[in-house]
């Protein structure tokens, strides 16, 4: 970050630098190192799971590779009762799982910015439409809201992102508002309006920098919001049948009685998974919440 | 420098360039619920305002903190709008200004605010921050540089270039609010509104900072008004001064004499009360009664009759109209 | 007993910044005689709010006394241990902090602040404190009916008396007062500090006000420390430091100030430069890179404070041709010439 700060950055250096990830945090750093492991597994995804998570397998005597355990016939994880391979459905699960993570929370992350720059900046009746409706969304159960969605629509993963989106922008929106209602009063805006810069180029300018990290921070408890959603949704059985995702994982363990069958290597990597992907988007949320607000002093 | 006190012999041309006439600034406080309760209030920061400024000519805007003198400021830059009266700009009212007409408004009048440290963006270098009111105004990149030189030369910024790279927190007070002047000035304007500039500077280089405020005034000929509750500073760069006491005005007239022989009673003990650095000095009681203003809920009639010392039964009834008395104007039943 | 309720000797307070540390006061001495008002002025950083804190150790965390000594009645409070200094805080030394009027706690009554002080440090029973809290009252010059009321429902002049009257409610010997006027409107200041120098008559007590405003000191101040970065530049009785300064800073400090008593034409003349960044500071005198009268030793050698006539203090290398130097600083050039 240092020599980052000596250099003149270019656009995506000054990008990088006002999202402020908390590199001084070393929980936030464990939580940045098990993201970026994931997001390689769900890149190289193909590369790395040995087969389709879908597909049924065999064994070499043409016999159903179902309920193999870990180390079995090659199966690195085992595999399940239909005999799909429990670590490609790992792996695939990984993609499922940060795309509708990452989408989810730039959606939130987006929307909510954009409406508490403008809430916050043109204030009025803007402010007062944008807020009630803020409260509406404040009103909604969120999973059962998701459940209806999903009765109502397709099965999809996309149910997921556009239920958060829809619903979850109040938070952001709410907190983004009110520091942009104390980033309005600076004296630099007013400076701003009185050498005649338009209200576009303020909010761009001069609010939407100071706003950024706090976006983020939303962004990255809406990462595992998303997943946990997911994992719910699937796991009621209102998921998306033809994408393998965690929450499908443990699903299909569910109702396969995989614990009567102590196919514990079936329903715990899915759950470590989850639990992995989900602490450390909160632990990067502290790592940013120590940035944010020092005064916490932890 | 000796010119500066020669200016209150120049004759000002007849049109004014900046007018007040019954500007009212009135808020609303308390929500819809207190409303329904009927208690909601209206706080008049500025409440009939009526003042005319000459071309060339430097008003201060006196009086305590609430007393209406920094919404003025604020209402002359549209940074607020008047909730009633007119506040009118080289013979046009400046309420229906809008897009090209308001941008050519904002490149003539000015701020110069009080607190240079939130004034300028922390992220910005000075370079970005002085070339923000160039952008806005057309000025081509290629001329910008020399511009900014040019008015960091202004106000007397030495070597100027080494700041352009700079970030805020990098300069000291003095120099920061020197910036910020420069980028009130940088557009030429006519009209500049100084806001308290040096409160928040130490006071070893806040003389720095009123000198070249005085000087650059002079030399570009500006229309200037200087807001201070500091009467002191008001006469070291003001002709002539307007006394506010809760959003109107008290009394108005020639500096010095305000100084010298204040004729409202609330001039009288804000006079009274201005610190001087010497040792012997009175240490009488002021002519004023305790408590504070309160914007919320003024006395009716003349709204400083709670605390005057001279106030009788007309000043409970009716208000007191500013009327002209010798060289200034006053607010006030005694005369 | 002696004649100074508190003697401050080459008092060091270091803050640690980072790797290393700045010297935010370094070697500072002064009296507080019995009975009167000590004004310690100073710019923004030069050390004159950490010399107030450091009187009641009061310090920041990476704040720490690092030499010299502060003799209370005669007793070495610098170096007795915590709990012994906890003793005398508020009961014989009161400090009230920068902005005191604003840390008021919002969801109780004054009274119930008030109380609180009364009866777990002061040990008064329920009604000796109410009896004290109205007395304390009609002392500041607050109706002792607004006792109920919340700190929002005063003004900020009216919440500065609070203040006032809560450092006063264990009648201690010193009171410390760090800006105390510095946020109100010139009215409620004159008032405020009309009713301190009333208060400090009538109990005889010794206060210690800090300011940045020279005028404030000569409205109300017996005697006058002038600090500059982190140093005494000069003390003595306020109206002969004002009147008759020995040390360029304070001549430089009159010439900046508007005067209301002078005449219209007088120019204000700026002390040119910033002061020194006290994590390197310079060597010798610290005005020197700004002084129009440094000579080669001020660059140096640091003076040292000595008395040029009696009781009147000055840190300068050319002290002794005082008289004429006030003169050549009269003059605007003077300073001019040196930028």
């Amino acid at each position: 970050m240092h020599d980052l700060a000596l250099q003149k950055p270019g656009l995506v250096g000054r990008m990088f630098r006002s999202l402020k990830l908390p590199l001084s945090d070393p929980f936030a750093v464990f939580g940045l190192a098990v993201y970026a492991t994931f997001l390689l597994t769900a890149i190289f995804a193909d590369a790395i799971a040995p087969y389709d998570p879908t597909e049924i397998l065999y064994t070499p005597e043409y016999e159903l590779a179902s309920d193999l355990r870990p180390g079995e016939q090659g199966f690195i994880l085992g595999t399940t009762s239909l005999g799909r391979d429990i670590f490609s459905q790992i792996v695939y699960g990984t993609r499922s799982a940060l795309i509708i993570g990452i989408t989810a929370a730039f959606m939130v992350a987006l929307i909510g910015s954009v409406v508490g720059l403008v809430s916050g900046y043109f204030g009025g009746w803007v402010d007062a439409v944008l807020m009630r409706l803020a409260d509406i969304a404040f009103g909604i159960p969120f999973l059962p809201f998701v459940i209806v969605l999903a009765a109502f629509l397709e099965p999809s993963i996309w149910n997921v992102v556009l239920a958060m989106a829809l619903v979850l922008w109040r938070d952001t929106g709410r907190v983004i508002r009110s520091q942009v209602l104390t980033l309005r009063s600076r004296g630099y805006v007013d400076a701003a309006r009185v050498c005649g810069s338009s209200d576009l180029k303020i909010i761009l300018r001069h609010i939407a920098p100071n706003i950024l990290p706090l976006s983020f921070l939303y962004g990255s408890i809406a990462i595992g919001w998303a997943i946990l959603t997911e994992a719910s949704i699937s796991f009621l059985g209102f998921g998306d049948p033809q994408s393998i995702s965690w929450g499908y994982m443990l699903q299909d363990a569910f109702a396969s009685q995989a614990l009567a069958k102590q196919a514990y290597y079936w329903f715990v990597p899915p759950g470590i998974c989850i639990i992995l992907v989900v602490s450390a988007g909160f632990f990067i949320t502290r790592g940013y919440e120590n940035l944010l607000f020092p005064k916490l002093g932890r | 420098m000796a010119g500066t006190r020669m200016r209150s012999a120049v004759t000002y041309s007849n049109e004014p360039l900046v007018s007040l006439r019954s500007a009212e600034l009135h808020y609303r406080v308390g929500g819809a619920l207190s409303a329904l309760r009927g208690r909601s209030s209206v706080v008049k920061a500025v409440d009939g305002v009526s003042f005319d400024i000459h071309r060339g000519e430097s008003v201060g805007l006196l009086g305590e903190s609430g007393c209406g003198k920094s919404s003025i400021g604020r209402l002359l830059m549209k940074l607020e709008d008047a909730t009633g009266g007119e506040i009118v700009f080289a013979g046009e009212p400046i309420s229906g200004l809008r897009g090209a007409a308001l941008k050519c408004y904002r490149a003539k009048a000015q701020l110069i605010f009080q607190n240079p440290f939130d004034a300028v963006n922390p992220r910005f270098t000075i370079r970005a921050t002085l070339a923000e009111p160039l952008e806005n105004a057309g000025i081509p990149a290629g001329e910008r540089e020399a511009r900014i030189i040019a008015a960091l030369e202004l106000v007397r910024l030495p070597q100027p270039a080494q700041f352009l790279d700079r970030y805020p927190h990098q300069l000291s007070g003095g120099q920061l609010q020197r910036v910020v002047m420069a980028r009130a000035l940088i557009l030429q304007p006519d009209f500049v509104v100084a806001d308290e500039p040096v409160s928040m500077l130490d006071v070893s280089v806040r003389a720095g900072v009123l000198n070249v405020f005085r000087d650059v005034r002079d030399r570009l000929g500006l229309t200037a008004i200087y807001i201070s509750h500091d009467l002191a500073l008001v006469r070291y760069v003001c002709e002539r001064t307007i006394v506010m006491y809760l959003g109107r005005i008290m009394e108005d007239g020639p500096t010095e004499d305000i100084v010298h022989e204040p004729l409202h009673p609330y001039a009288k003990a804000l006079v009274a009360a201005v610190p001087v650095p010497h040792p012997d000095q009175s240490h009488d009681p002021l002519p004023i009664g305790r408590g504070a203003p309160d914007p919320r809920n003024p006395p009716s009639g003349c709204v400083f009759r709670d605390r005057c010392p001279r106030a009788f039964d007309r000043c409970a009834s009716e208000v007191p109209q500013l009327r002209q008395i010798g060289t200034r104007k006053v607010a006030c039943h005694l005369f | 007993m002696t004649a100074n309720l508190l003697s401050v000797r080459d008092l060091k307070v270091s803050y640690r910044v980072g790797n290393g540390h700045i010297d935010a006061v370094d070697g500072a001495s002064f009296d507080v005689p019995r009975g009167s008002i000590v004004g310690l002025v100073g710019e923004s950083g030069c050390g004159k709010t950490t010399v107030a804190r450091a009187l009641t150790r009061v310090i920041a965390d990476n704040a720490r006394i690092t030499g010299g000594q502060i003799l209370f009645d005669g007793k070495d409070i610098a170096a007795i241990p915590e709990r012994q200094m906890n003793a005398l805080r508020w009961r014989d030394i009161a400090f009230i902090p920068q902005s005191a009027m604003n840390s008021l706690d919002p969801v109780y009554t004054v009274e119930y602040q008030l109380n609180e002080v009364l009866r777990r440090r002061g040990g008064l029973s329920a009604r000796e404190a109410r009896m004290r809290c109205e007395s304390l009252f009609e002392m500041v010059g607050i109706e002792k009916g607004r006792l109920r009321d919340y700190p929002h429902q005063f003004s900020g002049g009216m919440r500065q008396r609070v203040a006032i009257a809560l450092a006063l409610a264990l009648n201690p010997k010193l009171v410390i007062a760090d800006e105390p006027v510095t946020a109100l409107d010139v009215i409620v200041q004159r008032q405020i500090l009309d009713q301190l120098r009333e208060l400090q008559t009538m109990l005889g007590i010794s206060v210690i006000l800090v300011t940045h405003d020279i005028s404030v000191v000569a409205y109300i101040c017996d005697r006058t420390v002038v600090m500059y970065a982190g140093r005494v530049a000069e003390a003595g009785p306020m109206a002969g430091v004002l009147t008759r300064p020995a040390h360029p800073y304070t001549m430089g400090l009159r010439n900046a100030f508007p005067d209301l008593a002078g005449a219209a034409s007088g120019t204000l003349t700026p002390i040119d430069g910033a002061p020194p960044n006290l994590a390197e500071p310079p060597p010798g005198c610290r005005f020197a890179p700004r002084c129009p009268f440094s000579i080669e030793v001020c660059s140096t050698e640091s003076p040292p404070l000595a008395e040029i006539v009696p009781d009147h203090r000055v840190a300068c290398h050319r002290a002794s041709e005082a008289p004429v130097l006030r003169e050549i600083a009269a003059r605007t050039e003077t300073w001019l010439a040196h930028a």
